[in-house]
């Protein structure tokens, strides 16, 4: 890795825990010569509309996704409905074929709250830790995690609704859900509860989902009213800690979204489609650091990018391995 | 934030004094920053509201640690409800404060009978919420100690007919001796709870690893004594003659020192509401 990525990498973990991406200091020779090149040159214009004419919208990797949470959900749910006991458990702990898979967050919760960590509990956290380590860290968010699912419904409402000027995004400081991740984890620690666990929509959706429906939707419900009509994907933008943990994870994992400068045409359809668009940054005209430059460990590899990119311009890439797409 | 206003900024220059629009953006950011911060605070603490009313004390599994360290170790994952032959164990609601998502056992409606034999929801718990051996860090509450591991009739002829039990989960009581038929002296004819109760329970002399429908199970008995002759548990509950106030004899249940407070006995009573109730979480008392 270069300095320049180097550094990039280390202003992406701090973009994570809520910092606003800051311009380049430093631009490698050969990103600079594609700036200067995109400054100068008005054809690019026409290029754009031409290519504009002729991309297709694709859902390849959003279908791909919501598949994948589906089907993982319904493993659940089946496992338990129709006793075939494949993945028994919920979200927040479970069993795949009997081996212990322990969400990340909550065993976190779990150690802080009971200061006690018996063996399963450690096996079933590291398997997932290195489950997830290989997988790309929060990919849990948009691959798994069942409200990801429904606040992506409850987002498409809020722009449609925000295209009516019916609404207007109110943005936070992003800041919040570390804030959040350290008063939960101290919050276990010092009362004794695993306080987060009792207002996670990730837990509370998964039960009712497996379990039966609850009275708890109701706080599920008022998430996703409040970001149709007030903030948008507010939960998992500013609040969640699963998110943050998951996003550690991440900053290790070979599973990524890779940028290429040289087909960008800086159009910014990404960044309108992006859970995270802190992490897209490096599209914005003149920001890249480098001809190829991987987004970082705060991206959920939704895909979404992805899909909307007219040019290619962003792609799964598996560090070490040929590109997935 | 968006791209265009990023876009014409040249690329390294100081940053110009905020206008006053923008100061006032930022401002009404933090306040609905604060707003967030609040709310989402407030739904997680307000789990500590609940406890005052849930004085209710929940029926945990068997093996739960104490009420504050179960609430504290459990990860609200249900593997406990999926082990369970009976379906006994259900997962509490938003009223349960923090306990939203933990285990517990509505005795009336379904008893843990130990159909499983090896008390599987134990076995099932990845973080030691449930356990057959508590942490010596833990102490145990006086009386809540089981005095030997308790025998399951079921398998008392079994070479290891013991439950793997340290601790009992309650204690039964005859909490409304005056409605109980044993003390009555009256006899009991028919399905317990009625035809349309759907509570089950494994009987030995029926099979013994398939659990059936109470409702399909009519008793007939002279005397009163289905809490004593369902109990799953050696020597935890008999029918004895007792001396009433009045210096008359009549019959009584009696709960002994083996009860784990499992339930069943409440399940299965007869009368409405039942005569004789599981204490959840109390401990032997001489």
């Amino acid at each position: 890795m270069s300095d320049v990525l180097k550094r990039r990498f280390f202003d992406q973990i701090k973009v994570m825990f809520g910092w606003e991406p800051s311009k380049p200091t430093e631009i490698t020779p050969a990103a600079q010569k594609i700036h200067f090149y995109k400054k100068g040159n008005r054809d690019l214009i026409a290029q754009k509309l031409h290519a504009r004419a002729h991309a297709e919208h694709k859902n390849t990797w959003r279908n791909r996704r919501w598949a994948t949470l589906i089907l993982a959900n319904l493993l659940f749910v089946v496992s338990f409905a129709l006793d075939i006991q494949i993945l028994e458990g919920a979200l927040t702990a479970s069993r795949f074929v009997g081996f212990h898979l322990i969400d990340l967050n909550s065993a976190l919760q779990v150690m802080l709250a009971h200061k006690h960590i018996i063996n399963n509990l450690l096996i079933g956290t590291g398997t997932v830790l290195v489950l997830w380590v290989l997988f790309g860290g929060r990919t849990f968010c948009s691959w798994v995690c069942p409200y990801h699912l429904v606040a992506e419904w409850a987002e498409k409402i809020h722009l449609w609704l925000a295209g009516k000027k019916l609404v207007t995004d109110q943005t936070m400081d992003r800041r919040l859900r570390t804030v959040f991740w350290v008063v939960f984890a101290l919050l276990a620690l010092a009362t004794g509860y695993t306080v987060f666990e009792a207002i996670s929509p990730t837990g509370i959706l998964s039960r009712a989902l497996i379990y039966g429906p609850g009275l708890a939707l109701l706080w599920v419900l008022a998430l996703l009213v409040f970001e149709v009509f007030f903030s948008r994907r507010a939960w998992c933008r500013y609040a969640c800690p699963i998110g943050l943990t998951y996003g550690v994870v991440g900053i290790i994992s070979p599973v990524r979204i890779k940028y290429k400068l040289d087909g960008c045409f800086h159009e910014g359809d990404c960044r309108k489609v992006c859970l995270v668009p802190h992490v897209l940054d490096t599209v914005i005209k003149g920001r890249a650091v480098d001809t190829e430059v991987p987004i970082g460990p705060d991206c959920t590899r939704c895909g979404l990018c992805v899909d909307t990119c007219p040019t290619g311009s962003l792609t799964f890439e598996v560090k070490g391995l040929s590109k997935l797409a | 934030m968006s791209d265009n206003e990023n876009d014409r900024k040249p690329a390294a220059e100081a940053t110009p004094p905020l206008s006053k629009a923008k100061r006032q953006t930022n401002r009404r950011r933090v306040l609905r920053t604060i707003l967030l911060t609040g709310g989402v605070l407030g739904a997680g603490l307000s789990g500590f509201l609940p406890l005052i009313y849930s004085q209710k004390k929940r029926l945990r599994p068997p093996g739960a640690l104490d009420e504050k360290d179960f609430l504290a170790s459990c990860i609200k994952c249900g593997q406990c409800v999926q082990v369970c032959p009976v379906s006994a164990i259900k997962l509490a609601d938003l009223i349960d404060g923090m306990g939203v998502g933990t285990p517990y056992i509505d005795a009336r409606a379904q008893a843990c009978d130990f159909s499983c034999d090896a008390v599987q929801c134990v076995l099932a718990c990845p973080t030691g919420s449930l356990t057959y051996h508590k942490p010596s860090f833990l102490p145990v509450r006086a009386g809540a100690a089981l005095a030997a591991k308790p025998i399951l009739l079921a398998k008392e002829k079994d070479p290891e007919p013991t439950l793997n039990l340290g601790e009992r989960m309650g204690v039964a009581r005859l909490t409304r001796p005056e409605a109980c038929l044993a003390v009555q002296g009256k006899g009991f004819k028919g399905q317990t709870r009625g035809p349309d109760f759907k509570g089950t329970m494994r009987y030995m002399d029926v099979d013994r690893w398939k659990p059936i429908r109470i409702a399909d199970h009519p008793y007939d008995v002279p005397e009163c004594d289905l809490c004593a002759r369902e109990c799953p548990i050696k020597g935890a509950i008999s029918i004895e003659t007792v001396f009433a106030p009045d210096g008359s004899k009549r019959k009584s249940p009696v709960v002994h020192e083996p009860c784990v407070g499992c339930g069943v006995c409440e399940m299965v009573c007869p009368v409405e509401p039942a005569a004789i109730t599981i204490e959840a979480r109390e401990v032997w008392k001489t």
